[in-house]
C-alpha cells in the first residue's frame, strides 16, 4: 500500500493525528497560532466516525478540568492552545501530575510575557520543563521540528503518558503549527473499547464494580508521611522517565568542533546554518532535544569533551541554555543566541553568531 | 387502629451529640446521655422508650447516619 | 412490649444506606452535609446504579465527601467540578454523572464552569450545598453570604456597597435553556429532608433518561461552626433568615412546564 501523502499544517496534522490514534476526546478553545486544531476537528467531525468527542469550552481554564475529568475515567483525552492559554492550563496541568493521570497537552508557542505577540517564539521552555504550575512535577515535553513530526508526536505521547501515568505536552511553536509541509498521517488504531480501558486503567472511574473497592482520582493527602510517599513515588517515577526516554537527534555531529543545541523549528534553521558554516569551514555539528524533559543532559556532557564550544539557539532570551550549562558543568563556554518578539532568525544570523560568540 | 411501636438502635461511637434527633422527634422520646463516647461528644439515647413510635424522624435528620430504626404492628 | 423484640431484621424501617460506609465524618456535629450524602447514596443505591455512578467533589468541606460513599470520585479543582463532569458524561453518556458543590465552589471561582455546563444541558446533576459561608477555610464571605451576615472576611456584616449583594445563583441559572431543572431545598426536618431526596432523585433520573439538560439541586443549609450557633438554633436562624433570601421550591422543571 502506497503512503498517503498529504499537505498540511502543523496544526491540522496534530488534529488529525489525535483521531487516527484512538483519542477519545479533544478539549479547546480558541487561540492565535493554534486555533486550527479545534476547527480542523470541528469540520471533520470525529464524533461521527470514530466516536471521538469534541467539544469547545469557555476557557482554557475549563478545557484543561474537561481533560482532568476524561483523563480520570480512563480515557485519551488532549488539549492544544498558546503561550497564554497554557498559561491559564497550569492548574489543571499540576492536578493531571498530582492526580498521575496520563493526558496530552499540546502548546503552539508564541511571544510573551503578557498578551505578547502572536508571532511563533519559543519563550515557555521555562513554564514546560521547569514546574509551569505549582509543586514538584514533571511533564514529558516533545519538541516537535516538522508538520511530521507534530503528526507522529500525538501518539508518542500519548503511549509515553499511559505508559508513566503522567501528563505529557507537545511544545511547539507558531512557526510549526502554521506552516504546511507534506505529511505521512499515521495509520487509523480503533478507539479503545471500555473493557480494554478497565485492563489498562484499573485505576480509572469508571463506575465501581461490585469486586472491587472505589477508585477515588485525587492529589489530595493531608496526612505528611503520605503525602511525602505520593511524592517520593512522583521522583521515582521521573527518574525512570529520565532513564528511558530521552530522545535526541544528532545532525553533523560526528566530527564537529563547535555544537549547536536548538530545537523545535530554531533546530530546522540550524541544519541549514550548519551546512553554510561548513562550506565556510567551520566544522559546526547540531544536537536537537526531541524530549525537553526528560533532557538529553548525557549527550551533551558527553560532547562537551568533543567540541570547543557550544550555542544554543533559542527563539526566547536564553532559557535551554541553562540546561546546556548544567549537562556542561563548565568545560567548555556554552553561549546563547536569540530573537524576541516574533523575529525568526536566518541560517546566516547563527553563523554569524557562532563566529561571533564562539571563536 | 393499629397503633405502632417504635424502636431506635443509635451507634454510639459514631454519634457527634448534634441534638437535631433530640429535635427531630414528635413523641419526645430522645435525650442526650450524662455520659460521652470516645471522641468527648454526649450521645443520642431513648429516654421514653415507650413513647416511639417508630416514625424515623430521628434517623433521617442525623447527619452521621448514626440511627437505625424499627417498628411494629401491635394490637 | 419490650425493646428487643421490636429490634428484629424484619421490623427494620430505617438505617444508612449500605455505600454510606462506616468511616467517621469529619464534619461537625450537626452538618448538613452528612445528611445530604446520605440522600445521594440512598437514591444511588434504589436506583441501582452503584455500578454505574461517578460523583465529583469539590474543594470545600466536602471534599472528602469520596471517603464516606463507596462509588468512584473524582476531585475537582475549586469551582471546576461542572466542567470535569461536563467530559465525563460526553465520554461515558451511560453513566450517572453528579457534582456535589458548595456555594462558593459553585457561585464564586466555579461561576462560569457552572454557568456554562448548564448552558450546554449536559445531562448531569448539580448537588449544590449553600450556607453561605465558607467552611473548610474557616468561616469567610461567600457569595451567597446575606447582607449584614458576619464572616472572618466581613467582621462587622456583609457590607453590600463593598462586597455586592449575595448572589442567587440558581435563579441565574433558571433562565439558561440548557436548564431541565432547577430546585431549592433543605434538610432541617424530616419532611424537608423527604423533599429533598425526592428531588435528588428526580435530577438523577433526568441524568440518566437520554432526553439531556442539566439540574440542580440547591439544599439551602447550615454551618454551625462557620455561623457560630448550636445545630439546632442554626436551622432555626436558616429558617428565619437564609429562607427569606432563598425561598425553597422548584424554580425550573422542563418536563412539568415549570
Amino acid at each position: 500500500m502506497s503512503e498517503e501523502v498529504k499537505l498540511m499544517k502543523g496544526n491540522e496534522a496534530i488534529a488529525h493525528a489525535a483521531i487516527r490514534c484512538g483519542c477519545d476526546g479533544y478539549f479547546g478553545y480558541p487561540i492565535t497560532p493554534q486555533s486550527e486544531v479545534l476547527e480542523t476537528l470541528m469540520e471533520v467531525e470525529p464524533w461521527k466516525t470514530t466516536g471521538m468527542v469534541v467539544l469547545q469550552a469557555e476557557s482554557e481554564v475549563s478545557a484543561i478540568n474537561m481533560v482532568y475529568g476524561g483523563a480520570g475515567s480512563g480515557k485519551k483525552v488532549m488539549t492544544s492552545s498558546s503561550s497564554p492559554g497554557v498559561s491559564l492550563k497550569q492548574e489543571g496541568v499540576s492536578y493531571l501530575a498530582g492526580a498521575e493521570l496520563p493526558a496530552l497537552i499540546v502548546n503552539v508557542m508564541r511571544g510573551g510575557p503578557g498578551l505578547g505577540t502572536i508571532q511563533p517564539s519559543q519563550a515557555d521552555y521555562f513554564q514546560t520543563v521547569k514546574g509551569g504550575g505549582h509543586g514538584d512535577y514533571r511533564l514529558i515535553a516533545l519538541a516537535p521540528a516538522s508538520v511530521q513530526e507534530m503528526a507522529d508526536f500525538v501518539g508518542l505521547a500519548f503511549d509515553l503518558a499511559f505508559k508513566y501515568r503522567n501528563p505529557a505536552i507537545i511544545l511547539a511553536d507558531g512557526v510549526i503549527g502554521q506552516m504546511m509541509e507534506k505529511v505521512v498521517l499515521p495509520d487509523f488504531k480503533p478507539r479503545r473499547t471500555d473493557e480494554e480501558i478497565e485492563k489498562e486503567c484499573p485505576w480509572a472511574a469508571v463506575g465501581k464494580p461490585k469486586n472491587r473497592k472505589p477508585n477515588i482520582i485525587t492529589s489530595l493527602e493531608l496526612q505528611p508521611d503520605a503525602m511525602e510517599q505520593n511524592n517520593l513515588r512522583f521522583q521515582a517515577k521521573y527518574k525512570a522517565i529520565e532513564e528511558n526516554e530521552v530522545r535526541y537527534e544528532e545532525i553533523m555531529c560526528e566530527d564537529a568542533e563547535y555544537l549547536l543545541v536548538a530545537f523545535g523549528s530554531s533546530a530546522r534553521i540550524c541544519q541549514k546554518a550548519c551546512q553554510i558554516a561548513r562550506e565556510k569551514g567551520i566544522k559546526l555539528g547540531l544536537l536537537r532535544p526531541i524530549t525537553l524533559w526528560p533532557f538529553p543532559t548525557k549527550a551533551i556532557a558527553e560532547y562537551a569533551n568533543k567540541v570547543k564550544a557550544m550555542l544554543t539557539v533559542e527563539l526566547n532570551a536564553g532559557q535551554m541554555v541553562e540546561d546546556v550549562r548544567l549537562a556542561v558543568n563548565g568545560k567548555v563556554p556554552v553561549e546563547h543566541y536569540g530573537r524576541l518578539g516574533g523575529i525568526v532568525y536566518t541560517p546566516d544570523e547563527i553563523v554569524e553568531a557562532v563566529k561571533n560568540k564562539l571563536m | 387502629m393499629a397503633k405502632f411501636k417504635g424502636a431506635i438502635v443509635v451507634n454510639q461511637e459514631r454519634c457527634k451529640g448534634c441534638r437535631l434527633c433530640v429535635v427531630a422527634c414528635p413523641a419526645n422520646v430522645l435525650a442526650m446521655s450524662k455520659q460521652v463516647n470516645a471522641k468527648g461528644y454526649n450521645f443520642a439515647i431513648m429516654e421514653n422508650e415507650d413513647a416511639c413510635i417508630g416514625c424515623a424522624s430521628c434517623g433521617i435528620v442525623c447527619p452521621d447516619g448514626c440511627i437505625t430504626v424499627y417498628k411494629t404492628k401491635i394490637d | 412490649m419490650a425493646i428487643e423484640d421490636i429490634i428484629k431484621p424484619e421490623n427494620l424501617v430505617y438505617k444508612k444506606p449500605d455505600i454510606m460506609n462506616d468511616n467517621s465524618m469529619h464534619y461537625c456535629p450537626g452538618c448538613s452535609h452528612g445528611v445530604i450524602h446520605k440522600l445521594i447514596a440512598e437514591v444511588i443505591e434504589e436506583m441501582g446504579l452503584v455500578e454505574n455512578a461517578i460523583g465529583i467533589t469539590p474543594v470545600g468541606c466536602a471534599v472528602f465527601a469520596y471517603n464516606y460513599i463507596d462509588i468512584d470520585w473524582e476531585e475537582a479543582a475549586h469551582g471546576r467540578a461542572p466542567a470535569m463532569a461536563t467530559a465525563i458524561k460526553r465520554l461515558r453518556p451511560n453513566k450517572l454523572v453528579f457534582t456535589y458543590q458548595g456555594d462558593g465552589d459553585l457561585a464564586a471561582i466555579g461561576t462560569a464552569e457552572t454557568i456554562h455546563a448548564c448552558n450546554r444541558g449536559e445531562s448531569i446533576a448539580i448537588i449544590f450545598v449553600n450556607n453561605g459561608i465558607y467552611g473548610m477555610t474557616g468561616g469567610q464571605m461567600a457569595p451567597t453570604t446575606l447582607e449584614g451576615m458576619k464572616t472572618a472576611t466581613c467582621p462587622y456584616g456583609r457590607d453590600v456597597k463593598l462586597n455586592g449583594y449575595p448572589l442567587k445563583i440558581t435563579n441565574l441559572l433558571k433562565e439558561l435553556e440548557g436548564m431541565r431543572y432547577v430546585t431549592r431545598q433543605s434538610v432541617h426536618t424530616a419532611a424537608a429532608v423527604r423533599k429533598t431526596k425526592k428531588a435528588i432523585r428526580k435530577a438523577f433520573e433526568n441524568c440518566m433518561d437520554g432526553k439531556g439538560g442539566a439540574n440542580i439541586v440547591e439544599v439551602v443549609s447550615t454551618c454551625s461552626s462557620g455561623w457560630k450557633m448550636t445545630p439546632e438554633k442554626s436551622n432555626k436562624w436558616m429558617e428565619e433568615n437564609m429562607f427569606p433570601a432563598y425561598p425553597l421550591g422548584d424554580l425550573k422543571d422542563k418536563d412539568a412546564n415549570i
